[in-house]
């Protein structure tokens, strides 16, 4: 209970006014497309040198907090996912906004996100300990088995067909193996100089889903606009929070998949999103409504990306070891004050400490009142005419493809799996199992190339990878994912057959 | 609106062209390339050195710092060596040995010719490290133990061709036996959380990294990859006082450095002015707060070093 003393100096007026600035400030970096949590904190970091350790932090956490709800915004009015974590919001939340109904997607977004955040940052006050242990218990045999266990969703996310969508998750994963590696030194596929670094997760995601959009919008031409001008309906917030309540099990297995997931260093918070929403969808009695607009999906992935922000930082915190990119520039945050992150920073600057960790909590409530403020307004994006909407959307498109390492490469990029994506998705394929793969590949690749090294130096490959109780857990869960989604396949196909036969 | 336009690209090509002479230089903000990721070590010590860069006595200019990350250095490096303007305004954070091993090892388009060297600022050294219920307690233990058990003893290290990589190469060298390198994708970091979660038996990490993993109790430090003992760590020995032929070739040292071809006047005068920016009082409080430790050489300095050290790896690498 120790954090309770801590409160009160998160409401000093300087204190309490940084925590204002960055939580608005984050709401628009956040929105911003190719402004990711991290690049907003790393933006944020030369600002601290001129104020106290407590204070930059707490413009820091505040920051964090609500970057990646403001990741929010431009998926769901844009279709433009600011960061990995808010891609599985796309898949509903924008085809709401289509639907006219984006101020009813953006204030579910930013409740569920409220609430997940919330219960992450308790997590994170008041089980420390323990998610430090089982953030180490991750070795690469179990990470390997854990991005596996996102390959077998890649069928199922999002995709008419699930053949379709194996296919574009192995596009993706293709995608991800361009580039140096690092482990084993060899260069792939680098056939132009952009190329050196790899696909940029960040100008993949802003081309594969906003650049379809735009042509598909140039497509149509000017008079088209005119044609479906969008009712945006006005939606009350004590609307959407009785919505919410309705949905319990879509907000819980949010939360949980996201804090569980979130923990894990290096692989959480990209894929949190998206394997909520997958077991959201698998676990709902609606399931056949997800994609097209359902309160659910939304809830799922929002509450998720916010649950997986306070445990994030447990190894950071605990072990002084950066468990994403966004916890790597805390670090940078933290030192430049001489704090060390770990039982010095528990022990010695517990005010430093605490009153970090309680803005996340009041930066998570402040979030959402904003979040909710702005909501109705924000969903009138819905309006403008195409043509000027098409314009808007490739401006930041290139703005945030350039912006994420300020290379002209990454716009390439961008506009080239655009392109690509735009006649895959007339074929049928669709973005979101292809970036999966793009994000799995290199996760699953390089911890089975590090697995089978430490394997070939030490117990042989079978019992490194398939024996100790978390690796059998995983191999489980990975089983029971593929059996279900090929029952539900079965299924499915037996039903259409009837349909087709009765017509 | 022409006249407009035209006005707009006069200014324009004003600022662009035109060599800049000694004296007004610099007369516009200086931009520093860091070839790694915001956060990452490289980027957060360029950040604190460079903060001064506008007073009066250093250069009157800040310094903005943009960071072009990917493939270990090498997208950066690439970039600044083939694309960057040779006029003063285009400055570089370095890494050796990173650098100098990648161009050894070949692939990328620079060389240590491709660049001109200012100043250096701090020299991080790889030091081994094992989890703080490892039974090994000296760099003897883990020769005895790799000796015993040949190639299986697995240890961490932030990917290939960089610091810790040398210093790993340089260890089975001068011990005389096969150990298991185990590269991570992820950095320093990565490799840390390797050798605190178990698995793998020890690793080799940055100095100022593995020092707060050790004040935060989770690992022991067995040895310093450098001629001499650290200050922050004054009770560990270097590998060279434990028996092992190694030398400070895999330090880590950042510095500035500009493109081949800048005008000699404006080296000059950043080789003068760059050192003493660094001796800034804030500047070296930052560091020492953030644990990274300082090393000014000047550029008569740093080039010696070049020197000796595209000797060196280029002979440790040739095996490879």
């Amino acid at each position: 209970m120790e954090f309770l003393y801590y409160f009160g100096d998160v409401f000093t007026p300087i204190s309490f006014g940084l925590l204002l600035l960055g939580t608005i400030g984050g709401l628009i970096l956040g929105a911003t497309p190719g402004l990711s949590p991290t690049m907003a904190v790393a933006l944020l970091i030369p600002f601290t040198f001129h104020l106290a350790p407590v204070q930059g932090l707490i413009l820091l956490g505040a920051a964090y907090t609500s970057t990646v709800a403001g990741g929010a915004v431009s998926a769901i009015l844009l279709k433009i996912p600011g960061a990995p974590a808010n891609i599985a919001t796309t898949l509903d939340g924008h085809t709401m906004a289509k639907q006219g109904k984006g101020a009813q997607a953006l204030q579910l977004s930013f409740l569920a996100s409220a609430v997940g955040g919330v219960i992450g940052v308790l997590l994170l006050i008041f089980l420390t300990p323990v998610l430090a242990q089982w953030a180490l218990a991750f070795g690469p045999s179990h990470l390997f088995w854990l991005a596996i266990l996102g390959v077998t969703v890649i069928g199922s996310l999002d995709s008419a067909s699930v053949v379709k969508g194996l296919l574009s998750g192995c596009i993706g994963l293709w995608l991800a193996t361009i580039g140096f590696d690092d482990i084993m030194g060899a260069q792939r596929f680098i056939f132009h100089p952009a190329l050196g670094g790899g696909i940029n997760i960040i100008a993949a995601l802003i081309g594969l889903f906003a650049i379809p959009q735009v042509l598909t919008m140039f497509a149509k031409g000017r008079n088209a606009a005119n044609a479906e001008v969008i009712d945006v309906e006005k939606h009350s917030i004590m609307d959407a929070v009785r919505e919410l309540l309705r949905r319990p099990k879509a907000l819980s297995i949010g939360t949980i998949t996201g804090s569980v997931i979130g923990l894990i260093p290096g692989v959480g918070g990209q894929i949190a999103g998206l394997v909520a929403y997958d077991q959201t969808k698998k676990f709902s009695s609606e399931r056949e409504k997800f994609g097209k607009g359902h309160s659910e999906g939304v809830i799922a992935a929002e509450s998720a990306n916010n649950a997986m922000v306070g445990p994030s930082l447990v190894p950071l915190l605990t072990l002084s070891i950066p468990g994403s990119p966004t916890a790597a520039v805390l670090l940078g945050g933290l030192l430049i004050h001489g704090i060390f992150p770990g039982t010095d920073l528990f022990d010695n600057h517990p005010d430093v400490a605490w009153t970090f960790i309680n803005s996340m909590l009041i930066g998570q409530v402040l979030m959402c009142l904003f979040g909710l403020y702005v909501a109705g307004l924000a969903a009138r994006v819905a309006q403008v005419p195409q043509s000027v909407m098409a314009a808007v959307v490739l401006g930041l498109a290139v703005f945030g493809s350039y912006s994420v390492q300020s290379s002209m490469g990454d716009v390439y990029v961008m506009a080239t799996l655009g392109v690509m994506m735009y006649f895959l998705e007339r074929f049928g394929f669709s973005a979101a199992p292809l970036v999966l793969g793009l994000i799995l590949g290199p996760i699953a690749e390089a911890n089975f190339i590090q697995g089978s090294m430490i394997a070939g130096a030490t117990d042989g490959m079978a019992s490194y990878f398939l024996t100790g109780a978390l690796n059998i857990v995983l191999i489980a869960i990975v089983i029971a994912s593929i059996a279900y989604s090929v029952w539900m396949e079965l299924r499915s196909r037996r039903y259409t057959s009837k349909e087709e036969i009765m017509a | 609106m022409k006249h407009l336009l035209a006005g707009a690209a006069l200014a324009l090509m004003s600022l662009t062209g035109g060599a800049a002479t000694a004296e007004d230089y610099p007369e516009r903000p200086i931009m520093m390339m860091v070839s790694y990721g915001a956060g990452g070590a490289t980027d957060f010590q360029a950040r604190i050195v460079t903060m001064t860069a506008g007073n009066e006595d250093a250069l009157g200019m800040p310094i903005a710092i943009i960071n072009k990350p990917g493939a270990g250095g090498r997208v950066g490096w690439n970039w600044f060596a083939t694309q960057a303007e040779a006029d003063g305004y285009t400055l570089a954070a370095y890494n050796i040995p990173h650098f100098i091993a990648q161009s050894i090892k070949g692939g990328v388009e620079y060389s240590a010719d491709s660049f001109e060297p200012i100043a250096n600022w701090g020299a991080d050294p790889a030091v081994f490290v094992v989890a703080k219920d490892s039974p090994m307690n000296s760099m003897e233990d883990v020769v005895n133990y790799a000796k015993e058990n040949p190639g299986k003893l697995t240890f961490s290290g932030a990917g290939l061709f960089v610091g810790h990589h040398i210093a790993a190469l340089q260890l089975e060298k001068a011990s005389g036996v096969k150990m298991a390198y185990i590269p991570t994708k992820g950095g320093g970091a990565a490799a840390m959380k390797a050798v605190i979660a178990g698995d793998v038996m020890g690793g080799v990490n940055n100095l100022s990294d593995a020092f707060r993993a050790q004040e935060a109790g989770n690992v022991k430090i067995l040895g310093v990859f450098d001629l001499e003992r650290n200050a922050f760590l004054p009770d560990v020995p270097t590998l060279k006082e434990q028996g092992y032929d190694i030398d400070n070739a895999s330090v880590n040292f950042r510095g500035v450095m500009v493109p081949k071809g800048t005008p000699q006047e404006v080296i000059d005068k950043l080789a003068a002015s760059v050192p003493e920016m660094f001796k800034n009082a804030r500047v070296a409080s930052k560091m020492k707060a953030g644990g990274s430790p300082m090393h000014i050489m000047t550029r008569e300095e740093v080039q010696a070093m070049w020197a000796a050290r595209q000797e060196t790896l280029q002979e440790l690498l040739a095996g490879l």
